[in-house]
């Protein structure tokens, strides 16, 4: 485990969602942790507040109708609650990467790949103002253009473009779904930044696709030494490409911890039903298992831990308050009252 | 949100059958009025619209010259500048130009309702054949209607009504044969979107009758495009009928028509200003009204608008 | 393309012949006798029958259609009962005078209602938009003949700043015509003082005219823009720390301007048809005028000449708008 300062904290995060049929408590709590290096794959049903939790970081949640009653967001040491305007701008620009889930219209489909890249790799230099009329036309900003597109040809090679300086002059419909993502994670990384956030980057494209975009996500993690946060539902991805894993369920974390922990040994009931869940060759034909129970609806959540009504183990102390994080091992931690003898971790 | 009850009481009343099965449409609307309610353009439309419609008909119950309002004349009083006694002043017959610019407001709503009403049937009739039937049906009547919405539509309709004459049924007639293509260009379009839909192969599979498939299952669809478009085109359609009055070509004097009034008051600027400019203020704010309360239910019925 | 282009060409003849056909019945059936209206209520018997066999207005209905038809496709668009002139020529000069309070209209138009329609975007549901909603909502409701009017009192009565009406000051020597377009024409004689008359003239028209041009298009593009700022391009524009600016002036600008190309041609069909009420009462001297008298004056030839010419305009630009929006939006040109 490092000892440094961890690349991302999120401690006791409680957000609300205005909505037209009442406050949606979205985030109840959530306690999450990266360190450089990491890939973690946040994992958790629709509407669980994965996608709200990570999009905090640069401050992506629209502000109404989200609103953060209490909790910090630290990024590199800087709380990015605080943060806004100018600031923001230029920590999204210097320090992170997104990648979001429907690459079909991630692109301005009026602007070529080149004007897109180009504007997106200047940005990230501090020379946007420069490429645009007219002063982009003075000949340093001209080197400078120029040298932007030889890096955005690079980059468009590297995620796996073929023919990068021909296609780089096309328009984002004339590249396929599973190429257009290629295009934004290039884009995403083309600051060098210390955090990739990818939320489900790979659900809207085809299964073969979706192998490449995550092997290729999973190499740049070594090349360029990026730290990612994935967003899946898919804990099968998760098994296979990230190193730790956070399971999140009704606005908390419950689980979390080194992937090969968690999955071979769940501690909270509601990943032991997930994984339950998942079909494999051991299970009988006809038998199905799911986890009982529907989700909570947010506006009026139940008291307490948010998963007692479905939850076997349930006892009178999980309704009085959310659990507190616990550690059963070392990079394993819990939400969940069934291991009292474990050294708390956080609230 | 609403949960459906565990245990129904016995024999529910018809009006709660009616709330379950239209739950979700309630919930729009609620939501709908909600989203209007916080547009202050819209709700001031709405309530200058109310206010217009109730003045428009009690009008007669109050106005202070009603006597003014068909043909009396009182030379004495001619071009008198506004004043307590005259709100807008009068005109060159001594007439007051308040009474007869509120009694204006009446025969322009009725005459707008008419007209788009006829142009509403016609429009929705044509363009639900159009577009249910298909093939040579359609591409005459759309043809058609190609044709008239070529030609801009005040211009349609000052050569209608030019070639007609003078006098408020031929104006009324004139724009109602401007407005109709416009309707049914729309139904068109979207019975042609409707006609692919599941539902309707659904009614043809239990047997339904073409003409029952058309307005039992299509047309409450097109309800709202066509209530949309029919709220922004009241106001345009009363400023065409007072451009016709200005021409000459509408409502005959003496009935109080504020095209005509402005016309007339035209001969006796800058000195008497009045007789032009009131009417007029009067009619802009009509109009405007009517307009800020369709944007508004444009807003809120449109499901291509955006939404909050 | 090509194919495209063939299908919206050939239609056209159609749908003059259909207009044609509608504007001849209109203009013949009704009752009224063109010659008597001309002539005035001193003519003599004798002088009317002479008119009325003069103008072929006493042959049978269908005849005096294909005769006019006919004519018209030799070149020959007719003669006019009311101002004993052949409609041709007058067309044109009359045309360029509407032509030019169009494109005038149209540029303010564009100029005013862009920005509107961004700060309206951009500032959604605060005050700028309301103001600018307010704008536009209320530039539409303006009743057109009654603003010249109270345009006229205060700027030409009032304040004598402006003419009254017309296009040109009468006591000035006309200038030299080149394109019929009074701006453009003293500009190309280096006629300075022409130049700045022809553009008082035109203030007051032009501002008239395009009211309607920047309801149109501030609300239009309001709502063009609104559904864009959601697109996910735009999420991802933030994301990768793009500034607000250059999203707003450079992103959606592009985008928002593509739209309002392709609502180009309902825009200037639409002032067309509005110039009569302008041409009339600011007595600019503009085919919406010619077209006026000539209706009340139940001059067919007139009528049916202003009426195809119009609607050929029309049918133009429209098919020159669907064209230039397929060209200058890439998802089409390139498919």
């Amino acid at each position: 485990m490092s000892a440094a300062q961890p690349l991302v904290e999120i401690r006791d995060l409680y957000a609300e969602m205005v909505t037209f049929d009442g406050v949606s408590k979205v985030l109840n709590g959530v306690n999450l942790t990266i360190h450089k290096g990491d890939l973690l794959g946040l994992v958790g049903e629709t509407g669980c507040g994965k996608s709200v939790t990570a999009m905090t970081i640069p401050r992506l949640v629209p502000q109404p109708p989200a609103r953060y009653t209490s909790g910090e967001v630290w990024f590199r040491g800087e709380n990015m609650l605080s943060k806004g305007g100018e600031e923001l701008r230029h920590i999204r620009a210097q320090h992170l990467g997104v990648v979001f889930q429907d690459p079909m219209t991630g692109l301005n489909p009026v602007f070529t790949v080149e004007q897109q890249m180009v504007d997106a790799i200047l940005n990230r230099e501090n020379h946007l103002g420069s490429a645009s009329f007219p002063r982009g036309w003075l000949p340093s900003n001209r080197e400078r253009k120029r040298q932007a597109r030889e890096r955005a040809v690079q980059l468009l090679r590297r995620v796996g473009i073929p023919e990068p300086e021909k296609r780089i002059s096309a328009y984002p419909h004339q590249f396929s779904g599973g190429m257009r993502q290629r295009v934004l994670i290039a884009m995403a990384i083309s600051g060098r930044p210390e955090l990739l956030i990818a939320d489900e980057p790979t659900t809207a494209l085809d299964v073969s696709v979706q192998a490449q975009i995550l092997r290729l996500i999973a190499e740049l993690v070594r090349e360029i030494d990026l730290t990612v946060l994935l967003i899946t539902h898919n804990i099968g991805v998760v098994a296979q490409l990230c190193n730790r894993i956070a399971v999140m369920y009704a606005g908390n974390v419950v689980e979390s911890g080194l992937t090969r922990d968690v999955l071979r040994a769940p501690k909270h009931p509601y990943t032991q039903g997930l994984l339950r869940a998942i079909p494999s060759e051991e299970i009988e034909r006809g038998e199905l298992v799911g986890v009982a129970g529907t989700v909570p609806s947010l506006l009026n959540p139940p008291p307490g831990c948010r998963f007692a009504p479905r939850c076997g183990f349930a006892m009178d102390k999980c309704r009085e308050a959310f659990p507190p994080t616990v550690s059963v091992a070392p990079e394993h931690d819990v939400a969940c009252v069934l291991y009292p003898e474990a050294v708390q971790v956080s609230p | 949100m609403a949960t459906a009850p565990a245990l129904k009481p016995p024999n529910p009343s018809a009006f709660a059958r009616w709330r379950a099965d239209h739950a979700s449409q309630i919930t729009d609307l609620r939501r709908g009025v909600y989203r209007f309610t916080r547009n202050r353009l819209s709700v001031i439309g709405l309530l200058l619209v109310i206010i217009l419609i109730i003045i428009a008909i009690t009008a007669p119950l109050w106005i202070p010259y009603p006597e003014d309002v068909t043909g009396s004349v009182n030379m004495a009083q001619r071009l008198v500048e506004p004043s307590a006694l005259h709100l807008f002043g009068t005109d060159d017959a001594g007439r007051d130009v308040f009474s007869r610019t509120i009694m204006a407001t009446r025969t322009s709503f009725a005459v707008g309702v008419i007209i788009l009403t006829v142009a509403i049937t016609i429009g929705v009739t044509l363009g639900s054949i159009a577009g249910y039937f298909g093939g040579v049906t359609n591409q005459v009547i759309m043809r058609l209607t190609d044709i008239m919405l070529t030609f801009p539509g005040i211009f349609l309709a000052l050569a209608i009504s030019a070639a007609l004459g003078r006098g408020i049924i031929n104006a009324t007639l004139a724009l109602s044969v401007t407005w109709w293509p416009g309707y049914c260009r729309l139904v068109e379009a979207q019975m042609l979107k409707m006609r692919e839909e599941d539902f309707v192969a659904g009614a043809r599979a239990i047997g339904a009758s073409n003409r029952r498939v058309i307005f039992r299952h299509i047309l409450p669809n097109l309800l709202t495009a066509i209530i949309i478009k029919a709220s922004m085109d009241f106001g345009f359609a009363v400023l065409s009928l007072a451009a016709l009055g200005f021409i000459g070509i509408g409502v005959l004097p003496p009935e109080p028509d504020w095209g005509s009034m402005i016309s007339a008051g035209r001969r006796f600027i800058p000195d008497s200003w009045w007789y032009s400019t009131f009417p007029g203020l009067f009619m802009f704010v009509t109009v405007l009204a009517f307009n800020l309360l369709g944007d508004g239910l444009r807003d809120l019925l449109d499901p291509n608008s955006t939404v909050r | 393309m090509l194919r495209f282009l063939a299908r919206r060409i050939l239609i056209i003849p159609l749908i003059l012949l259909g207009l044609s056909l509608i504007t001849f019945s209109v203009s013949r059936l009704v009752p009224g006798d063109p010659v008597k209206l001309a002539a005035g209520p001193q003519a003599r018997p004798e002088q009317i029958i002479r008119l009325t066999e003069e103008f072929g207005l006493d042959r049978p209905l269908p005849e005096q259609y294909l005769m006019y038809m006919t004519g018209l496709l030799q070149g020959n668009w007719g003669y006019s009962i009311g101002n004993r002139r052949e409609v041709g020529p007058d067309l044109i000069t009359y045309f360029t005078a509407t032509l030019e309070l169009t494109i005038v209209s149209t540029l303010i138009g564009i100029a005013v209602g862009i920005p509107l329609a961004v700060v309206s975007a951009r500032w959604r549901d605060r005050w700028p938009d309301h103001f600018s909603r307010f704008i536009s909502i209320g530039t539409v409701s303006i009743p057109v003949f009654w603003i010249a009017i109270v345009l006229q009192i205060i700027f030409a009565q009032n304040l004598r700043l402006l003419p009254v009406s017309g296009r040109f000051d009468p006591r000035a020597p006309f200038p030299e015509i080149y394109t019929g377009l009074l701006l453009i024409d003293t500009l190309i004689a280096g006629n300075i003082q022409g130049f700045l008359t022809a553009l008082r003239y035109m203030i007051i028209p032009a501002f008239c005219q395009s009211l309607l041009v920047i309801a149109l298009v501030t609300r239009q593009l309001r709502g063009d823009m609104l559904d864009l700022v959601r697109k996910d391009f735009i999420l991802v524009a933030r994301a990768n720390g793009i500034p607000e600016r250059v999203i707003w002036l450079r992103y959606l600008m592009k985008n928002a301007l593509i739209s309002t190309v392709s609502m180009l041609g309902f825009v200037i069909g639409f002032e067309l048809g509005g110039s009569v009420l302008i041409e009339y009462v600011l007595d600019w001297p503009g085919i919406g005028q010619y077209a006026l008298k000539a209706a009340l004056l139940l001059d067919f030839q007139p009528i049916m000449g202003s009426t195809l010419f119009i609607g050929c305009i029309v049918v133009i630009v429209n098919l020159v708008t669907d064209l230039l929006y397929r060209v200058v939006d890439p998802r089409i040109a390139l498919s």
